[in-house]
């Protein structure tokens, strides 16, 4: 035992320091070489043997005290100390002597050093490497899972997976192969080559380049300081025009107006008297604020401020001045342009359909300032006659005459100034026309960016005007009462107006109604107002100024008014007529279903089929009543009425029934077996609750009862593949993986804990699927 | 003063052309179109019906072969192209459009055991029973030419499989032991042991392609790394699997082919227990493949029928069977998913349609939607009785029916026996053992 620990001792010593090596085992050996005498071999042998007798210890060597003869010089041997001999016997001894520090060193550092253990047999290192080589594989394969899982819940794939790319050819090379063909194309192509504009890099023509290298220096600087100058200018302009108009004294912006409005006038008259062309076209910007106006709801009583006044006015006798004269401002404005109209859709309406617009409306502005009628429409008359002709002189000379003829008794100096006033509109409007075309559009241009100052200006000029017209309005009312012969030439036309004038917002205002009550009512009622007006004038010629008055009252009533009164008398009677009709009508009707029907009687058939039905659900007595059991039995005899009693088991009584009080149902609440072979029994297996499944079914997904959009979104297939499309594997490129496998190894090397991670959850839900 | 006029815009009733279908308004309100469950579950009763009827999914048979058609492969780059490999060593090249034979070589002395084809497509690997791995060029001899191997490898034992790597020039045989060839090369690159079996085939992953899957007779399938040069793990399952398929569009998930009349799909990262077990066919399952869509497998049976399974289904959802086709020993489904191609042992080939009641050919797109809205009516409706009846209604061969009973029988008399023995035993001694988790052996690492 001891040698072998020895042994061992020794063994780690060798191992290290590769001292020679030889075993213990053999210690008899060495010194049998040596061979002293034949005496002591003997000796030796019979110790021997008598030391192996006892079994324990073979190799026993005698001990002695003094230096033994079997030193060897391959050997140390421990005999006679002790039994162990260790690593710090040797040291011991070295620790004296200096000159063997070097030894004494190596010596320790073996003594320090722990043993190697056996290398593992062939079978566990290569399990070790399969194991290590399948973690690594399965975590790289790890990075699959959410790609799968979203494929395996997708409501819908597509293959092939791999798009096909759009490849980004270069333009040079997609403009080699195409060629312009429509005209549009080419024309864009020949804008382009002209300007030899770069088509693949579009940053600037060689013209535009050859500009940037031209200008020099100064001329850029001059350039600049002109820039420059007009930047501050406009800014001080913009600035003014910002204080002025901050100012808020209403005085001021008074003046301001009006001496506008004056300037404007003033400027008007001397173009006139210069440039006649350059003053009809004034003109014509007036007539179209005026339309402008007419067309817009700014003085119409409709606005915030308007309303606001308007619940003031009751109380506020400012406010009611205000919007009076807010009032007032509308009419003036759109006064001529009513009258007109008014006239325009009566006369020229009705008569004249073949007229060409054009013509009519020309008649109705020239004749704007005489609001008499009758002249109005003789004049277009003419007009339709001349049309041929189309001579303006000869025209004006006849429109001369015609109102000459008609307004007899005008106050002539107005009248004179009138004349002369259309005459030359009409000359230079014919003009003008020639004029306009030849005109350059730039001009116009610029008079179109003026034109909202302007358009102030002209309105007040209007207003001015319109005064001028108004003053001979007024007379030229009070000659319409005096000017029998005129109406008494056209009694067909009057005949004729009722169906126009049937409408009772157009003709009639509050007071005309109130008037046609009054008077007109016994004979006539759809008597046109100028008729009326002229009844009245008939009949009380002393008040001549009255019929003007009101003619004015009814341009002042606005719009609204009228929308708001009721249309008199209309209904009450078409109304009675027409519901007899539609009696008759449903009446025959129900006769016409009720004769198809008489044969059958629903609601007595369902009556009865639900007493049928009742009948049958009740529970049935069972009569176990056996004929002729202790009695005579036969043909014609009963049992006797006690005994049926006595056998008659009475059902007991249901429940009462959920019909009962629904007259027009029968609830079945039996189960019906016919039914039942195609209802589901048992919840299938995806869902937890019933109304799951029945909400899924609930929902229709035919095109009955969604839209087409809805139903191809409903009715998606899962998987859609191209016919004659070859599938491929999934690519690590189609998920935007990197494609390498070896990139796959270095990153699961990288992030070994994180994936490894994902990889333990993964396995665990496999385990739970 | 204002009128207000009753205007139409035209282009709401209008058509472009005449040739567009009229508008026709329609009112969606619910009251008008009540019932729309019993009006919509009596449309999915005829949608179940009318695919009954138009369930036709025979297409066509390839004949020619003078033996047992022994293996298949699909062309990667032309639909319309098939190779076959029977066991008299003939290899022939079909046409499928045109259901000819294009070409034909004698390829092997004795069976063709294995056929592959490059990934690029321009040439074809077989392997026989003499020993030998050969490449051959895609397209015929030229007038003249000898019908001559490309390449001729003569190896020490027999092969039983051959499969290409998906992107690079290296394929993979399988007998003693699994080698990973270069094609350039006459001798293997690497070569991969576990035990002392024969292999019976090897199959590379096609998306992560260094894998490799293979199948041993001494009932156990390995897996391989080819960059590490190791095997990965082995399940060891009750019987024999003949066949493994990866799945192309899940990196992790294959598919074995057992002899014990069922299939095993597996996650690799968990082999303990198999993701799903595929039970239905009524002997050895001899072939798998997967559809490219990576939804369905299709597999080949001993007992003459195949049998197209879901992924996460247990049961088929459709059995393919005719009067003359033998054991079905190869079958492939084709990459554009709309066929499936099966060769047998009485020597033809036999295309399929993957939806037995598909129409072929263009759709028009009223047509199309009819299509979609029936099969989502089917879908929505799959669980009443009636339909469940009629959409589940096959007719099978007499032999694989009684089958099915006898196993049922079988089946139910196990699970009586062990519930017995649970019964009459100490509490706990007998574990009830999960249907997955029955058939797994061992897992070896």
């Amino acid at each position: 035992m001891s040698a072998t620990s020895a042994n061992s001792s020794l063994l780690t010593l060798n191992q290290s320091e590769e001292l020679v090596d030889l075993p213990k085992d053999y210690p008899l050996s060495a010194s049998e070489d040596e061979g002293d005498g034949d005496g002591e071999r003997k000796h030796q042998k019979l110790l021997e043997a008598i030391s192996s007798l006892d079994g324990k210890n073979r190799w026993k060597v005698a001990e002695r005290s003094e230096a033994s003869l079997k030193v060897s010089e391959f050997n140390v041997s421990s005999e006679g100390t002790r039994e162990k001999l260790g690593l710090s016997d040797l040291l011991q001894p070295i620790k004296t002597s200096p000159s063997l520090a070097t030894v004494k060193k190596q010596l320790n550092r073996v003594k320090s050093k722990k043993t190697v253990e056996l290398p593992l047999n062939k079978e566990e290192v290569a399990r070790i490497h399969r194991e290590v080589a399948f973690n690594k594989t399965s975590q790289a394969l790890s990075k699959w899972d959410p790609i799968v899982v979203k494929n395996r819940n997708a409501e819908q794939l597509v293959f092939p997976l791999e798009k096909e790319q759009a490849a980004f050819a270069p333009l040079e090379h997609m403009l080699g192969g195409w060629k312009a063909r429509t005209p549009l194309e080419q024309e864009i192509f020949n804008v382009l080559n002209k300007n030899k504009q770069p088509v693949t890099d579009p940053l600037l023509t060689p013209v535009e380049k050859a500009a940037l290298r031209a200008m020099s220096l100064e001329e850029a600087k001059m350039r600049r300081a002109e820039l420059q100058r007009a930047r501050a200018l406009q800014s001080y302009y913009e600035a003014k025009a910002r204080r002025e108009k901050k100012i808020k004294s209403k005085k001021y912006h008074k003046i301001v107006k009006k001496g506008k409005a004056k300037k404007a006038l003033k400027d008007f008259e001397t173009l006139q008297k210069v440039n006649p062309t350059a003053a009809l076209e004034e003109l014509e910007k007036m007539e179209k604020a005026r339309m402008l106006e007419r067309m817009s709801l700014k003085h119409q009583n409709s606005g915030k401020w308007a309303k606001s006044k308007a619940i003031m006015a009751k109380y506020d006798l400012e406010a009611r001045q205000a919007m009076q004269e807010q009032l007032a401002k509308n009419k003036e404005l759109t006064q001529k342009l009513q009258a007109v109209s008014e006239s325009e859709e009566e006369e020229g309406g009705v008569e004249e359909d073949g007229l060409l617009i054009p013509d009519v409306v020309n008649e109705v502005q020239v004749n704007a300032n005489g609001s008499n009628p009758w002249m109005l429409r003789r004049c277009t008359s003419d007009v339709n006659e001349m049309k041929i002709q189309k001579d303006p002189e000869q025209l004006s000379k006849s429109m001369a005459y015609e109102d000459s003829e008609s307004e007899e008794e005008k106050s002539p100096v107005a009248e004179e100034t009138l004349l002369r006033e259309i005459e030359k509109k009409r000359s230079l409007r014919e003009r003008s026309k020639l004029n306009q075309d030849s005109k350059p559009v730039g001009s116009q241009e610029a008079q179109d960016a003026n034109s909202q100052e302007v358009l102030s200006e002209l309105r007040a000029l209007s207003q001015k005007l319109n005064k001028k017209t108004h003053q001979t309005q007024k007379p030229k009312g009070s000659s319409l009462g005096t000017a029998p012969p005129v109406q008494t030439e056209e009694p067909s036309l009057e005949e004729e107006e009722p169906l126009l004038l049937q409408k009772p917002q157009r003709a009639t205002t509050l007071e005309d109604l109130e008037e046609l009550s009054k008077e007109g009512h016994s004979g006539n009622t759809e008597l046109p107002r100028r008729a009326k007006q002229e009844q009245q004038a008939e009949k009380k010629p002393d008040d001549q100024p009255d019929a003007p008055k009101k003619n004015r009252k009814s341009q002042m009533i606005s719009l609204q008014n009228l929308l708001t009164t009721k249309p008199p008398s209309v209904k009450s009677l078409a109304a009675p007529t027409t519901m007899e009709l539609e009696d008759e009508d449903e009446s025959y009707q129900k006769q016409m279903i009720k004769e198809a029907f008489a044969g059958d009687d629903v609601i007595r058939d369902f009556l009865k089929e639900k007493r049928e039905a009742v009948e049958a659900c009740k529970p049935k007595d069972v009569d176990l009543t056996l004929p002729g059991w202790g009695e005579w039995g036969g043909v014609g005899l009963q049992p006797n009425a006690k005994k049926r009693r006595r056998f008659l088991m009475k059902a007991p009584e249901g429940p009462p029934r959920k019909d009962q009080n629904l007259p027009n149902v029968i609830i079945n609440e039996k189960r019906n077996i016919h039914t039942a072979a195609h209802q589901v029994h048992v919840l299938p297996y995806p869902f937890t609750h019933h109304h799951q499944f029945e909400r899924t079914i609930q929902t229709p997904i035919g095109s009955t009862w969604n839209t087409q959009r809805a139903f191809q979104k409903l009715t998606a297939p899962k998987v859609i593949t191209k016919p004659g499309h070859i599938i491929k594997p999934i690519k690590n490129e189609d998920v935007g993986y990197r494609s390498s496998s070896r990139s796959d190894l270095s990153m699961v090397q990288r992030h070994p804990t994180q994936l490894s991670i994902r990889h333990k959850k993964q396995l665990k839900k496999h385990s739970v699927n | 003063m204002k009128v207000k006029m009753l205007s139409r815009n035209p282009d709401n009733y209008v058509r472009e052309t005449k040739l567009d279908i009229q508008r026709v308004p329609r009112n969606y309100d619910p009251t008008l179109h009540p019932f729309e469950v019993p009006r919509e579950y009596v449309r999915a009763l005829n949608a179940t019906k009318l695919e009954r009827v138009f369930a036709k999914p025979f297409l066509a048979s390839l004949d020619g072969h003078r033996d047992g058609v022994n293996c298949l492969a699909k062309h990667p780059k032309s639909l319309a192209t098939v190779l076959s490999g029977a066991c008299d060593g003939e290899v022939k090249i079909w046409n499928l459009t045109k259901r000819k034979c294009i070409r034909t070589m004698q390829a092997h002395e004795g069976f063709v055991r294995g056929i592959c084809t490059r990934f690029c497509g321009s040439s074809f690997f077989t392997i026989g029973d003499d020993k030998t791995v050969k490449q051959w060029k895609m397209d015929g001899p030229s007038y003249g030419e000898e019908e001559e191997p490309l390449q001729t490898i003569l190896g020490k034992t027999v092969y039983t499989g051959i499969d290409h790597h998906w992107k690079e020039a290296v394929f993979a045989t399988c007998g003693q032991q699994v080698d990973i060839w270069d094609e350039q090369r006459t001798s293997p690159i690497c070569s991969m042991t576990w035990g002392f079996d024969s292999i019976s085939s090897v199959k590379f992953n096609p998306i992560e392609t260094f894998l490799l899957g293979s199948c041993a007779s001494d009932r156990n399938i390995v897996l391989y790394d080819m960059r590490q040069a190791t095997p990965l793990k082995k399940v060891i399952l009750d019987m024999r699997t003949n066949t493994v398929c990866w799945n192309p569009m899940e990196a992790f998930v294959f598919t074995a082919a057992n002899e014990d009349y069922n299939l095993y799909t597996f996650d690799m990262r968990a082999l303990d227990t198999p993701v799903m077990v595929h039970m239905d066919h009524v002997s050895a399952v001899l072939d798998v493949d997967y559809s490219p869509t990576g939804k369905e497998f299709v597999s080949a049976s001993f007992d003459k029928s195949i049998r197209i399974f879901p992924v996460n289904k247990s049961r088929s959802r459709e059995v393919y069977h005719t009067k003359r086709m033998q054991h079905v020993i190869c079958v492939k489904w084709t990459s554009d998913s709309k066929y499936i191609m099966c060769g047998s042992d009485e020597m033809n080939i036999r295309l399929w349609k993957a939806n037995a009641s598909e129409k072929l050919g263009v759709l028009t797109s009223r047509e199309k939607a009819a299509m979609d809205y029936n099969q989502k009516l089917k879908e929505k409706f799959k669980h009443y009785p009636q339909i469940k009846r009629i959409a589940r209604h096959r007719h099978l061969p007499k032999s694989i029916y009684s089958q099915i009973l006898e196993q049922r029988v079988m089946k139910e008399a196990r699970r009586r026996k062990e519930v017995n023995r649970r019964k009459h035993s100490k509490p706990g001694s007998v574990p009830i053992v999960s249907e997955k988790k029955k058939h797994i052996v061992a897992v070896v690492k």
